[in-house]
């Protein structure tokens, strides 16, 4: 195999494990002051408890976020030296800012765990969380807008090979930037309340009758309905965007081969060799709409594109399980919502809770499949426009024993990571903190 | 002073807050290891506990800060460095992620496995040594062109070259020093006189290797890279008074002014670090690239150099914080030992 081909295997699995870290760094932050929040308003001993449950294994979370993206940023420069010598002079900023971000969220994620109850008002304890959630949400944004300024490069003119009027914060500020992150940090809040709500779903579905576990599974389903709606919202912009900046990866994702109006949504099926779309399930004038919001709307297909520049059509695929899983995820969570309200009790039984169990693993997955959709369908380009992805790589013929190096690595991580948060909460569980946290209420009262 | 020294200048100034944050850490995780060998890790147990728990990821930070804005500033370097240092800086990231991951698993997770405590030793003292390929690379001699006009890393002449090899000395000998000088220090606010005790004598055991390979360095730079070594010699004075500072350290160590003697075991690195970065003006690799035909546009500069002074007004404060409610914290640090 050639060493480009390797070097995107190696960066595909480095984000893909380093995208789960990062997705709950970016979410569980929030999560925290909510139940901070609520902890401290209904003095509610249970919320508080929540919070300082979520934060203990949260930072076990943050510190392989912070292994993995040191992996990945130094990647970047060993397996794309070309692409990061010619992109580095354009948003050096973000990924520099990046850096500020993340270093200011963590060195109050450190002080907020340290001091607990140390602070004899304890508003001002909370309060620290807000650099926390403010650190990490800018994160996402600059590295999130390096990402975007890939898929649409602009903010310098390039005459002969030589870069000029260079302008930073417009290559910062392009025209995928907005709907990517949004998408991005609205799906992060989605999937960290439904990893969260799994997990409350799981010790009821084991029989623990705990009110905790119940407050936590209907604060975190509520949270994951406003975030579903929010990302679903989102995403239908970010289809809207694809469809004027980079209408190749929108027709690919649909098998949109004519140019036409009254386009249907194309989800499932397969593709026969002479592009014929098969057994695939059509929602008629779905695209047009998404595109045009207009059932008639013209929508360009992939043969106005010359073909050297059509991204792999097996993106379709990642598309679909991404949308289906959104779909399905803001029924599940509304159909909770309601039932609560109503005091139905089939959300008591053991289906519907093997059905939550489910779904913070399924929200990830979808995390990874909108980003191999994006990413994949961004091919052949590095940099749209301006560079490929073969001539932005490496020519080392080490990349290979790299990849088994670091294949190996992730797997050590994800299973350390596993095993350390399981028995970090199972050694010590809710009823026993509780138990030891009234005790020394007591002991303070006397 | 140019953009492209201003550039250099905040590039060194990470660099070296690293070096002297991450052999902290990284000899404190080599003493709690070696101790368990040697039965005596109940003294320093807790005076490195205390130490290490809030402060790893800003460790990290230090050195990310520093790569991410070396590609900033000088977006050549990623091609250069990036192309033939896949392997080593592969290894590095490979140790590093084992080190901060199983840190983090085994402070806050299960506690005090010894598996754990071993691998933060022994990464300890690779990392170091793994990441010093950068270094020494970057002193030519060790990069030649491919047939199809690539480069990549000569590994032959990496691994038999003396010089090489007491570049990675030095970096070993000199992580224990410091850590050591500043663990001593904090043992004495600490008021744990047994850890102090110990940490004194390693302070006193690693203090003559450091000097003696970094001599050493300095006379083989005469063969392996002569344009460098005039630069040194020109710049002897600087040299001198880092030794200087050496001297001082080790005497106020034995007067038993510990803070004061850290203070310039790191005066003394400050000085032999920027004479030594000074002295390879204006080279960022032998002989390929410059500091001036590797920079960014100037537009990019002055972005970066802005966000630089922004941010550095958020972190100054929130560093002093933790400064104040951890590191010299003198109930936090006592607390576990009494
Ligand atoms: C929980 C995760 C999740 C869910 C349920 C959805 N998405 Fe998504 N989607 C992402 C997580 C995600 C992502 C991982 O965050 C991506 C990858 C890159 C990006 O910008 O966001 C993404 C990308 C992405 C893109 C490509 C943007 C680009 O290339 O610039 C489109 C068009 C959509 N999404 C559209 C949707 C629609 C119409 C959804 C309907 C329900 C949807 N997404 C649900
Ligand atoms: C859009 C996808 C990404 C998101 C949302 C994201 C977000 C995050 C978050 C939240 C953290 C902190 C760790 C945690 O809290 O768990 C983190 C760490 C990190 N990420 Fe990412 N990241 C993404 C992709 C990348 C990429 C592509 C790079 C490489 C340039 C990168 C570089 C880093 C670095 C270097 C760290 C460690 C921080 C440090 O030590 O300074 N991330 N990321
Ligand atoms: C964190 C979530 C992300 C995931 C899961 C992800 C996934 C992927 C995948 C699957 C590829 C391989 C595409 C192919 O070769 O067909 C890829 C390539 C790449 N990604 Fe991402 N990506 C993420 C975010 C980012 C971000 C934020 C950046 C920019 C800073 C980035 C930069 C790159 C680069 C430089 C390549 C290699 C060039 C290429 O193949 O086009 N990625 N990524």
């Amino acid at each position: 195999m050639e060493s480009v081909e390797l070097s995107r295997y190696l960066t595909m699995l480095t984000l893909s494990v380093h995208v789960i870290f990062a997705t709950v760094g970016v979410g569980v932050p929030i999560m925290i002051t909510i139940a901070h929040w609520l902890g401290l308003k209904r003095q509610d001993e249970h919320y508080l408890l929540l919070a300082k449950r979520w934060a203990r294994g949260y930072v076990i979370s943050v510190a392989v976020g912070v292994v993995t993206g040191t992996a990945i940023a130094l990647q970047l420069a060993l397996l794309w030296p070309r692409f990061m010598e010619f992109a580095g002079q354009l948003v050096a900023l973000p990924l520099f800012m990046e850096t500020f971000a993340f270093f200011f969220e963590a060195i109050f994620l450190g002080i907020y765990l340290y001091t607990w109850n140390r602070f004899k008002n304890p508003k001002h304890h909370f309060y620290l969380l807000a650099p926390v959630v403010l650190g990490s949400a800018m994160s996402a944004l600059f590295i999130t807008s390096v990402n975007a300024f890939m898929n649409v490069p602009q903010g310098f003119t390039l005459i002969g090979g030589q870069l000029t009027n260079i302008q930073p914060l417009v290559a910062m500020f392009n025209p995928a930037m907005p709907t990517k992150v949004a998408h991005v940090l609205t799906s992060a809040y989605m999937t960290t309340a439904f990893i969260l709500a799994s997990i409350a779903a799981y010790h009821l579905l084991k029989g623990n009758r705990h009110e905790y576990h119940r407050k936590a599974l209907a604060l975190t389903m509520k949270i994951a309905l406003i975030f579903s709606i929010a990302t679903a919202l989102v995403g239908d912009l970010s289809g809207k965007y694809l469809a004027e900046y980079q209408p190749e990866k929108l027709a690919a994702a649909e098998w949109h081969f004519e140019t036409e109006g009254e386009a249907p949504l194309v989800l499932y099926g397969v593709l026969t060799e002479k592009n014929e779309v098969k057994y695939a399930f059509k929602i008629p004038y779905a695209l047009s709409i998404l595109v045009h919001s207009n059932p008639f709307g013209v929508v360009t297909g992939l043969n106005d594109i010359p073909k050297e520049y059509h991204p792999p059509y097996e993106i379709h695929y990642f598309f679909d399980i991404m949308v289906t899983i959104g779909i399905w995820l803001t029924f599940l969570s509304l159909v909770y919502f309601i039932a609560l309200w109503r005091n139905w009790s089939f959300i008591k039984t053991k289906i519907f809770r093997i059905l939550l169990v489910t779904s913070g693993p399924l929200a990830m997955i979808a995390i990874e499949a909108g980003w191999w959709f994006t990413e994949v369908g961004r091919q052949p380009w590095i940099m749209r426009g301006f560079m490929q992805t073969a001539e932005g790589a490496t020519d080392s013929p080490h990349v290979g024993i790299m990849f088994v190096a670091f294949a190996v690595l992730y797997l050590i991580l994800l299973i350390g990571t596993a095993v350390v948060l399981t028995r970090m909460f199972k050694k010590n569980p809710v009823e026993l903190e509780l138990e030891k946290d009234s005790i020394e209420q007591r002991s303070v009262a006397k | 002073m140019t953009l492209e020294v201003i550039g250099i200048s905040v590039l060194w100034l990470f660099l070296f807050g690293y070096v002297i944050v991450a052999s902290i850490d990284f000899g404190a995780g080599f003493f709690n290891a070696s101790t368990i060998v040697t039965r005596k890790h109940h003294i320093v147990n807790s005076v490195i506990q205390r130490y290490l728990s809030p402060v790893w990821e800003i460790t990290n930070v230090f050195l990310v800060f520093f790569f991410v804005g070396m590609i900033g500033f000088f977006p050549k370097t990623a091609y250069y460095f990036g192309t033939v240092l896949l392997v080593p800086i592969s290894i590095s990231i490979i140790l590093l992620a084992l080190r901060g991951s199983y840190y983090a698993f085994g402070t806050y997770g299960t506690k005090g496995h010894v598996g754990y405590t071993l691998m933060y030793g022994v990464t300890g003292v690779l990392i170091p040594a793994s990441l010093s390929t950068a270094l020494i690379v970057s002193q030519g001699g060790f990069i030649r062109e491919t047939p199809t006009g690539g480069i990549e890393l000569d590994f032959l002449s990496l691994f038999t070259s003396p010089f090489a090899w007491s570049i990675v000395a030095l970096s070993l000998v000199s992580v224990l020093f410091i850590s050591a000088s500043f663990l001593a220090y904090y043992s004495s606010v600490a008021e744990d006189i047994e850890a102090l005790n110990l940490f004194r004598r390693y302070t006193w055991i690693w203090s003559f290797p450091t000097i003696v390979t970094a001599m050493g360095i300095i006379i083989e730079m005469k063969w392996h890279n002569p344009t460098h070594y005039e630069g040194m010699l020109s710049l002897w004075w600087l040299f001198a008074l880092s030794l200087v500072c050496f001297i001082a350290s080790l005497w106020l160590l034995k007067k038993r002014h510990y803070g004061r003697s850290f203070i310039f075991v790191v005066l003394q690195f400050a000085i032999a670090f920027y004479a030594y970065g000074v002295s390879r003006y204006p080279y960022l690799l032998y002989p390929n690239l410059t500091i001036y035909d590797g920079f960014t546009n100037e537009t990019m500069a002055y972005a970066l150099i802005t966000a630089f002074v922004f941010g550095f007004m958020l972190l100054i404060p929130s560093l002093y914080l933790v400064f104040k409610l951890f590191i010299m914290n003198k109930p936090y640090i006592q607390k576990r030992n009494s």
